[in-house]
């Protein structure tokens, strides 16, 4: 393998690696606020790269995906409201099915409004052929811009959530719900600002890896899947944490490609799920101490 | 005797329900009454998994796989050329090698189902196993998406292998002859044995587990789905209860795989896809969880349903919808021996004053 070659792939890891941090960054919001796995997270990708593909073809771009997050964002919102609210002194067996069922009902959703086609954004800057030369490995500008706006979130949330009275707020919430609530935070919008923080999330990493990686209306189990290996991979409850663990799968399954067939691909991150809840629960980056006393 | 009057009354339905299609002239309802007998198999298998165990299982479709491919597999290799040689010999003596002209006028020789029985079960049964050990040590979430993993893995196992037909899958997988007269296969001249072959089998299932529920063990599970730790902490071997109970879970999943793949002829990678693993749960919480009768009804009727193309296009919304209504309005299930009595208590939860309710739904849901 060229140098050339190992670079291509590593930036082809690192594209793939970011779109699964977008989905553990979300899982890892919620999480945090709610003690729940929302594994309709990958469905919010979904809806993010669908409804800006509908609004970029009548408005420019920049309009069309902040609507497209808006309206996803909503879309977290009131699933919050309407199934999880009610849901939520219920035990985990029952979370879990209830946000599956919610999955296939987006997923279904979707299949009406939008059809099987696959659809794709277009290039934020230039078209599909156009290339940027580094290191001699050729890459398309679009990923420039996934790297781009996965750093801005990522920092984005760090100060958020250090930094500001709601961001703290949120913290309070996944620290301890009771003595949050007793300190005066409004705990339900709470909750309802995490699925609508990472719908939105979730929607603008849609957008912005779909003219890379296309949109179907089935792709959020997919999504779903490798998201969650990526936020166990980095402990669960910690968003930064999850984007290198979501850069390392993107390596190992780029990588993976090379060597094995590629049919074998989503085997190989799922084997690594199992060796990860099976050795270390925690994490790569998490505390022993810390997860035993989660109840997962 | 008692605790089979249920066997007694599920026996006489099914009878009446072959009459019925006899003299009305519907017996082609029969084929998706089969099929749907091998899936509420597997939904009874889930069942006491989730039900009595309280574990979740999201791979149920690849232990189906398992048993499907397993036999297709074995069964669709042509031995002809090795049949004289060493092994293959015995095998023949022994009446496990099955020779038979194809279509085409060769001849092939070919395992026989009841070696690819035994292997599906055995092989079933042991990954269950080495996969139940180290993955039920796991709770909530994390048991929920390794099992899940686990069907993922059969899944792309199935369809990146040539061996197993990639998106294909197996085909001209032969009848299954239980014995002489009796063959298992999706022949227009055997519809009727084929149905009892699939009902007799759920039927056998049930009355297995009706026993284990009323035994030691099924005291055990029941203990451990109300609180593990309580449970450990009175000297239930809960790692044991839990792994044999998902073994148990798995054959009956590899049984109706195999069962199914000789009906049909020919299994696909659909089969052992995540869609089908929620599908079974949706059978199982629709059925009211820890309720054999809820799944059994429910599987009968939803799968009859889904194969019958009645949903249309709406097939998986329909099951979207299901779990996500059961579970905020009856976790309890729609199948309940008080249904009327869930449907006012229901009505007064909405209002507010059944106090008694609300606190023994806290309860529960500890």
């Amino acid at each position: 393998m060229s140098p050339e070659q190992v670079l291509q792939y590593i930036f082809a890891g690192i594209t793939v690696g970011s779109i699964y941090a977008f989905v553990a960054i979300g899982y890892n919001i919620i999480y945090n606020t709610t003690g729940i796995i929302n594994f309709a997270q990958g469905e919010f990708v979904m809806l993010g790269g669908m409804i800006s593909f509908t609004f970029s073809r009548f408005i420019p771009l920049l309009p069309a995906i902040t609507l497209a997050v808006l309206i996803t964002a909503a879309i977290g919102g009131i699933i919050e409201i309407v199934f999880i609210r009610r849901m939520r002194k219920s035990s985990v067996l029952g979370m879990i099915v209830v946000t599956i069922g919610i999955s296939i009902l987006l997923r279904e959703a979707a299949l009406y409004i939008w059809d099987e086609q696959i659809r794709a954004l277009r290039f934020f800057t230039g078209t599909e052929i156009s290339s940027v030369n580094i290191f001699g490995a050729r890459i398309s500008p679009q990923v420039l811009w996934v790297f781009g706006v996965t750093s801005v979130i990522v920092g984005g949330l760090f100060l958020f959530f250090k930094y500001t009275l709601t961001g703290q707020a949120m913290r309070a919430c996944s620290e301890n719900d009771r003595a949050a609530k007793l300190c005066g935070i409004k705990t339900d919008t709470m909750v309802n600002l995490s699925f609508m923080l990472s719908a939105g999330i979730g929607a603008l990493g849609g957008c912005v890896v779909s003219p890379l990686t296309q949109t179907h209306y089935a792709m959020g189990t997919d999504l779903a899947i490798k998201g969650f290996i990526v936020a166990i991979l980095g402990g669960l409850g910690n968003p930064i944490a999850a984007v290198a663990s979501g850069l390392l799968l993107g390596l190992i399954e780029s990588f993976s490609i090379s060597i094995l067939p590629m049919a074998y691909k989503d085997a190989i991150s799922v084997i690594i799920l199992l060796i990860i809840l099976v050795v270390k629960p925690s994490g790569l980056f998490g505390s022993k101490q810390a997860s035993s006393l989660k109840d997962f | 005797m008692k605790r089979y009057y249920p066997v007694l009354i599920l026996f006489i339905t099914i009878v009446l329900i072959q009459v019925l299609t006899f003299l009305t002239g519907k017996g082609f309802l029969l084929t998706q009454l089969t099929m749907s007998a091998y899936y509420v198999l597997v939904g009874i298998g889930l069942c006491m998994v989730m039900g009595y165990a309280g574990q979740i299982s999201l791979g149920q479709a690849g232990f189906f796989a398992i048993g499907g491919y397993t036999t297709a597999f074995l069964t669709t290799i042509d031995f002809s050329d090795k049949a004289g040689t060493g092994f293959f010999k015995i095998l023949d003596t022994l009446g496990l090698l099955i020779t038979k002209e194809t279509l085409y006028g060769d001849t092939i020789t070919h395992l026989s189902p009841w070696i690819s029985l035994l292997a599906a079960v055995l092989i079933a049964g042991i990954t269950a196993y080495a996969l139940g050990i180290p993955v039920l040590k796991l709770k909530g979430h994390y048991l929920a998406m390794a099992t899940m993993g686990f069907g993922i893995i059969i899944y792309r196992i199935v369809l990146g292998t040539s061996a197993f037909g990639e998106a294909d899958g197996i085909s001209n997988v032969p009848a299954f002859t239980i014995f002489p007269g009796l063959e298992l296969s999706g022949d227009f001249t055997s519809r009727i044995s084929n149905y009892y072959i699939a009902w007799a089998l759920v039927i056998a299932a049930v009355v297995l587990m009706i026993n284990l529920i009323n035994s030691r063990v099924g005291r055990a599970l029941r203990s451990l789905h109300g609180g593990e730790d309580a449970s450990d902490a009175m000297g239930v071997d809960t790692a044991r209860y839990k792994v044999l109970i998902f073994v148990i879970g798995a054959i009956f999943a590899a049984l109706a795989g195999f069962f199914m793949t000789h009906y049909n002829g020919g299994i696909g990678p659909s089969e052992a896809g995540v869609g089908k693993s929620v599908r079974y749960v949706a059978i199982v919480a629709v059925g009211g969880m820890a309720n054999i009768w809820g799944s059994l009804v429910m599987g009968l009727v939803l799968n009859f349903l889904s194969l019958r193309g009645v949903f249309g296009h709406f097939d998986d919304a329909v099951f979207g919808v299901i779990l996500v209504v059961m579970m905020m309005f009856m976790p309890e299930g729609f199948i309940r021996i008080a249904l009327l009595q869930d449907i006012r208590s229901l009505f007064n939860k909405f209002i507010g004053k059944n106090k008694r309710y609300e606190a023994k739904q806290g309860v529960d849901n500890e």
